[in-house]
């Protein structure tokens, strides 16, 4: 079959691989009818995530029907249309059964590097890196599913791939973004990044609740969807203005009530503390560029919630304990619980309430996928959201 | 092409070879430098920062470059405290002429202390989640044969019996007279309140010197308490989640039979 494979930084190449095999009872294999690139494979791309081996097969957002199922599936037979979430997680260990998916205990076959630089291992991922399991991922034909017996969701044969291959990650990871947000009636929400977690979180904090939603970015046509996108949006370019002042004008001086920092490890920024981020970056002082973070910190109001759906993996300085201790906020943060999510969002966009395919900017095919990786990589203003087909 | 090594590659490689005061130190003193550092500005304080970070990273993972170059390491507690070469040795390299290990580890599983007892109670399984067992074959109510993997594709073998046990709390068993390597376990299975049972493993293998000595090496490899800790973590995933996950045989562009694919 063809596979995007990781051959290195800034290099991704479409091979011709093996067909992937069942490998424990409770597999399934799926063919790939859409796949789409997220923006934390980029990070992968761009060499940020550590433990990746050159030929890893990319991609963990992706949809397809099931043609094989192990001997322990048997909720999915052959022909069924399902969303494969991006967390891999096995429904019986205390974690799943907390709801807790995305730090499941039986999931990551090598969770000891984890266990060595986190204390403990969180659930495995497709297509991300050796210490998240080292499992081949879906930006490809055929992929083979762990524990298709919790993860896969069923989706009607009728509806369009579209409107649902972003159950797979971007969307219930901006709506537990929000969710984690705790909204309340009055409250103005905070985004960092109006990237599609960042779209996804803007829908979703409307979704349970928000009065108003800001978003901020450099992107100018980002912030312009954002705004075309929603009611009740405010945008703010950090090009032009002063972040914390311009978020206390928007809310009458109280600051905003949560904060979303949809953006992670590869922050982008021209103040002296994400200069000197890049710096410390460059010598191995520090592993992540945190400045959108520090900022949220900064301008959330006090006793506010803090959410981070954006991608962290190893080490940041000058985190402003001091700001967070004294205001008294809330942290919330993590890989997302898709199987909490899914049913939910699914029934969403069944009843209209939400079309996902909003986000999409890019259709190709998968033999495309390296030119679109450098592009989404340099262009984000027109380069918003990729979709793959495999044939 | 050459794969680019990234910095959790250096810190999941890393051992840690600072003691834990001085880890403390280090950290302290690193943070307190890159404070200093960006107080003073300038390049001297930048500087000092950089300096005061290399503390601190040294603090945190303890690991020491310049230990690592000198090869001494003040974190193993049976090496002298003071700057000798060797720290890399084995545990079981200390002593010529007999070694013991003694292992304990815990984990927390989801499951009732029967439903685990009842899987180990059966010999026969262990080879299903201890790798270095090749087979266990029980031939009595109190008595097995074991047999473990060794290096060069040989075996080793030896007669166990129980030696003590309670249905649904604890077992325990050694190896009888004239065993290669004598051995002793005991498994317990703890109920808790709500987070299922707590599992606490000891094992001890013993060889009286020798060849064989090295031979426990060989078997239990350089880490057995990492070795047992992955038995239970694999004992963990097949009695919550019928299998133990894995990623062997999956597909990958590393394959023989990759090629790039024409556009």
């Amino acid at each position: 079959m063809k596979a995007v494979c990781w051959m290195g930084k800034h290099s991704v190449q479409v091979m011709e691989v093996p067909d992937p095999k069942i490998l424990n009872e409770r597999d399934a294999i799926i063919k790939i009818t859409r796949t789409a690139i997220c923006g934390s494979d980029l990070h992968l791309y761009n060499g940020y995530i550590p433990s990746m081996m050159q030929g890893d097969i990319l991609g963990h957002e992706f949809m397809g029907e099931v043609v094989e199922t192990g001997k322990a599936v048997t909720n999915l037979k052959q022909g069924d249309k399902v969303v494969v979430p991006f967390t891999i997680a096995c429904g019986n260990c205390f974690f799943c059964q907390h709801e807790l998916y995305s730090v499941c205990d039986n999931s990551n076959p090598k969770p000891e590097g984890q266990e060595t630089v986190y204390g403990f291992a969180g659930s495995g991922l497709f297509g991300f890196s050796h210490l998240m399991g080292g499992f081949a991922g879906g930006q490809a034909e055929y992929a083979r599913v762990p524990f298709a017996d919790v993860g896969p969701i069923k989706v009607p044969n009728s509806i369009d791939d579209e409107k649902v291959l972003f159950l797979s990650d971007i969307f219930p990871t901006g709506f537990m973004a929000a969710d984690n947000c705790n909204i309340q009636p009055g409250d103005t929400v905070a985004i960092w990044g109006a990237g599609p977690v960042g779209q996804f979180a803007t829908k979703s904090a409307f979704m349970l609740g928000a009065e108003k939603v800001i978003v901020i970015d450099h992107y100018q046509d980002r912030l312009d969807f954002a705004k075309a996108n929603n009611e009740n949006v405010e945008t703010i370019n950090f090009d032009d203005a002063e972040v914390h002042d311009k978020l206390k004008d928007l809310t009458g001086g109280r600051g905003p009530d949560s904060c979303i920092d949809a953006v992670g490890l590869e922050s982008h920024g021209t103040s002296v503390d994400s200069l000197l981020d890049y710096a410390k970056a460059a010598v191995f002082l520090a592993t992540d560029r945190p400045h959108a973070l520090r900022q949220a910190i900064f301008c959330v109001r006090k006793g506010g919630t803090v959410s981070i759906p954006g991608a962290y993996g190893g080490f940041m300085d000058k985190f402003p304990i001091g700001a967070a201790f004294n205001k008294g906020l809330t942290f919330k943060m993590g890989q997302t619980h898709m199987q909490l999510y899914m049913p939910r969002l699914l029934a969403a966009v069944q009843e209209g309430r939400i079309d996902p395919s909003f986000v999409i900017s890019h259709r190709l095919n998968l033999s495309e996928a390296p030119m679109a990786y450098d592009k989404f990589n340099v262009d984000k203003n027109i380069w918003r959201k990729v979709v793959l087909t495999p044939q | 092409m050459k794969q680019e090594k990234s910095i959790t590659d250096i810190l999941t490689n890393m051992n840690t070879n600072v003691s834990p005061t001085e880890r403390v130190v280090s950290g302290v003193a690193g943070g307190a430098l890159i404070a200093y550092g960006i107080k003073q500005g300038g390049t001297v304080g930048a500087l000092l920062s950089v300096l005061g970070g290399g503390l601190a990273l040294r603090g945190a993972t303890g690991h020491c470059q310049v230990y690592d170059a000198m090869d001494v390491n003040t974190a193993d507690a049976t090496q002298p405290r003071r700057l000798t070469a060797g720290s890399k040795k084995s545990p079981f390299s200390n002593s010529a002429t007999s070694s013991k290990i003694h292992v304990k580890k815990s984990v927390t599983i989801n499951k009732s202390p029967a439903d685990l007892y009842q899987f180990w109670r059966n010999f026969e399984n262990l080879p299903k989640f201890m790798t270095h067992l090749e087979a266990v074959t029980v031939t009595g109510e109190k008595t097995s044969f074991w047999k473990a993997k060794a290096p060069m594709g040989t075996t080793v073998e030896w007669n166990a019996e129980i030696t003590s046990e309670q249905e649904n709390e604890r077992i325990g068993w050694k190896s009888t007279e004239g065993a290669d390597i004598a051995n002793t376990g005991v498994v317990e299975f703890r109920p808790t309140s709500t987070r299922g049972t707590e599992v606490r493993v000891v094992l001890t293998y013993e060889s009286p010197g020798g060849k064989l000595g090295s031979l426990v090496a060989k078997l239990f490899g350089e880490e057995p308490s990492q070795q047992v800790y992955g038995d239970l973590y694999r004992f963990k995933s097949m009695m919550e989640s019928g299998e133990i996950i894995t990623v062997e045989g999956q597909s990958s562009g590393r394959e023989p039979q990759a090629k790039k694919a024409s556009a």
